[in-house]
């Protein structure tokens, strides 16, 4: 008897369970299509993931002020999002680093903050100020010694990102060190970065001026120190630019198009600022 | 009475099907793996060229005139591994060795459970350990410009290799019949020659087991290796910024594209067909062991 008491028990619960999922379901289902109905009341972006922040301060306010519109991002890296949005399966594309020619045939790319890359050396370094040169042969391999550069006689070790960074690729850009990099780690984070340079008595590294912290020293480039004033009119050199990519030939959504409004207005300045990039100069 | 029959034969049918269904998923699994590697693996080899691909020296994907050589990191998994294998074993064995004959059982228990911990912390709890204790101390012990190469690499795999070596060669060490040491003592020789000449070769298989365990565990770690050992694309050098095989695909797939991307999912493909040969390697190894026994 006990045995078909809990057949029974367990029989129950098992189809209160599938019932639960069928009506359960059913309305999700529909959430689905409704949402599609609508579609143009989401914004898809998709691309950079040195973007996060801005992107993420930019949606968060976007989204407290129009409560039907919802702003996605995908951190998938400046091409594919600039793929993305040339394909069609994101609204805005996000870059962090400008359109290469082949690109800008039909997309179109704006410029929404101002990204600076500081140069980083451990708290203990007596180095205060690099020219552009130094920096690249410094990562070049043509300087292996801070003597060489009026600091003490040690060593450099060259601390960057992975081959595929934005960061990077804005670096050796400015630098002049395409492809001529010799780095004694390539390490995939900005974290991982600040982090073993802070370790390392002898080592340089880059990492947005944002993110850069203060357990590293950020130096001075050409007696220019990174500030909001000297990234903004172009005076500190060693920085990259946060672009929104977009296509030539189709409108944006109008959803779409007011978030792009809003990123690229004045109103925008203070969220970019907040999330520690520079805002265009207007 | 016969409904209460009937109903358990069709719970147990309704069991039995599920459990065959989630034996068929763990195949499926497999099946989806494999082909979806192959597939994808395939197509950057055959444009690369198979003998440029493994043996090319140079790894430069971003590069204007990109080339796509995995020799460098082929050499130091290869290495790596070797290295971890070389200073872990030995540690591993005696400990095995100590927890299985000398020690205490208050004392071995708690080894043991010190044991277990050690593999359960994720590996990425050894990197960042490593990345802050063990890179710094080799750059100071060896006088190096930077810690982070094959060398701490080497140390922070040969801890993570510990768990999987002790726990098996514990096993097969109790698994040897007390006869054997029995009879050996009897005869005159010394605890310490008992166990290194009669206990140790009579576990041999298992011991082997349990280094072939510990190597797929090396060749397969990403995270930890990442943090630690520089990952440029250099020929391996012992104090020199090292990337393997497994790095090699987890630093650049996030951003890549093209064939840069499919290149990774070759590296990915060789990757696999190691770690495919050492659980090959592993089940002879077990099936010998299983013949002897």
């Amino acid at each position: 008897m006990k045995k078909i008491i809990t057949i029974a028990a367990v029989l129950t619960i098992m189809a209160g369970a599938l019932g639960g999922c069928g009506t359960n379901g059913s309305p999700a289902g529909e959430d689905v299509k409704s949402e599609k109905a609508k579609s143009s009341q989401t914004v898809a972006t998709d691309g950079s993931t040195s973007m996060e922040k801005v992107i993420g301060f930019l949606s968060e306010a976007y989204m407290e002020e129009h409560g039907d519109i919802k702003v996605t991002y995908n951190p998938t890296g400046s091409s594919s999002g600039i793929q993305a949005a040339a394909e069609g399966r994101c609204d805005i594309g996000l870059a962090s680093r400008d359109l290469k020619e082949e690109e800008t045939a039909d997309l179109q790319g704006t410029v929404v903050a101002i990204d600076g890359i500081g140069i980083i050396v451990n708290p203990d370094n007596p180095t205060e100020d690099l020219t552009i040169e130094q920096i690249g042969k410094i990562y070049s391999g043509e300087i292996t010694n801070w003597k060489e550069v009026g600091g003490s006689d040690a060593p450099i070790v060259c601390i960057g990102r992975e081959a595929a960074s934005g960061t990077r690729d804005g670096f050796e850009e400015v630098t002049g060190t395409k492809d001529k990099c010799k780095y004694s780690q390539e390490l995939t984070s900005t974290g991982d970065v600040v982090q073993t340079v802070s370790g390392n008595p002898n080592a340089i590294g880059y990492a947005s001026v944002a993110s850069a912290g203060d357990t590293v020293k950020m130096i001075s480039v050409e007696g220019v120190r990174p500030t909001t004033d000297t990234i903004q009119d172009g005076e500190y050199k060693v920085q990259r630019n946060f672009v929104l990519v977009t296509k030539k030939d189709t409108a944006l959504s109008r959803a779409a198009q007011e978030f792009f409004d809003f990123a690229t207005s004045e109103q925008a300045d203070s969220l970019i600022k907040e999330a520690g990039a520079v805002p265009v100069k207007r | 009475m016969e409904k209460i029959k009937k109903a358990a034969k069709c719970m147990e049918k309704a069991m039995n099907l599920l459990f065959l269904v989630c034996g068929l998923l763990t195949i499926l699994f497999v099946i989806l793996i494999t082909v979806f590697l192959v597939i994808s693996g395939i197509p950057a080899i055959r444009n690369i060229g198979l003998g440029d691909f493994l043996f090319g020296k140079t790894w430069a994907s971003t590069s204007a005139r990109p080339s796509y050589g995995i020799l460098p990191f082929i050499l130091t998994s290869v290495y790596g591994t070797l290295g971890a294998v070389l200073i872990g074993v030995p540690i591993g064995l005696l400990c095995a060795i100590f927890l299985a004959k000398m020690s205490p059982k208050k004392v071995g228990s708690v080894v043991r459970n010190v044991v277990d911990l050690l593999a359960g912390i994720p590996s990425v709890v050894y990197g960042l350990v490593g990345m802050i204790i063990i890179v710094p101390c080799v750059r100071e012990i060896f006088h190096l410009p930077d810690g982070a190469n094959l060398f701490s690499a080497i140390l922070v795999l040969a801890v993570m290799i510990l768990p999987s070596v002790i726990s098996v060669s514990e096993t097969a060490i109790k698994a040897v019949p007390k006869e054997y040491e029995e009879a050996s003592l009897a005869l005159g020789a010394t605890k310490t020659e008992t166990i290194f000449k009669v206990v140790v070769p009579a576990a041999k298989s298992g011991i082997v087991t349990a280094v072939v365990l510990g190597i797929g565990r090396a060749v397969g770690e990403a995270m930890a290796v990442m943090m630690v050992a520089g990952n440029v694309a250099n020929m391996p050098e012992l104090f020199g910024s090292v990337r393997f095989l497994t790095t090699a695909v987890a630093s650049e797939m996030s951003y890549s594209s093209g064939l840069q991307r499919q290149a990774l999912f070759s590296i990915a493909l060789v990757l696999f067909l190691f770690i495919m040969a050492i659980n090959l390697i592993l089940n002879v190894m077990i099936k010998k062991g299983e013949q002897n026994d």
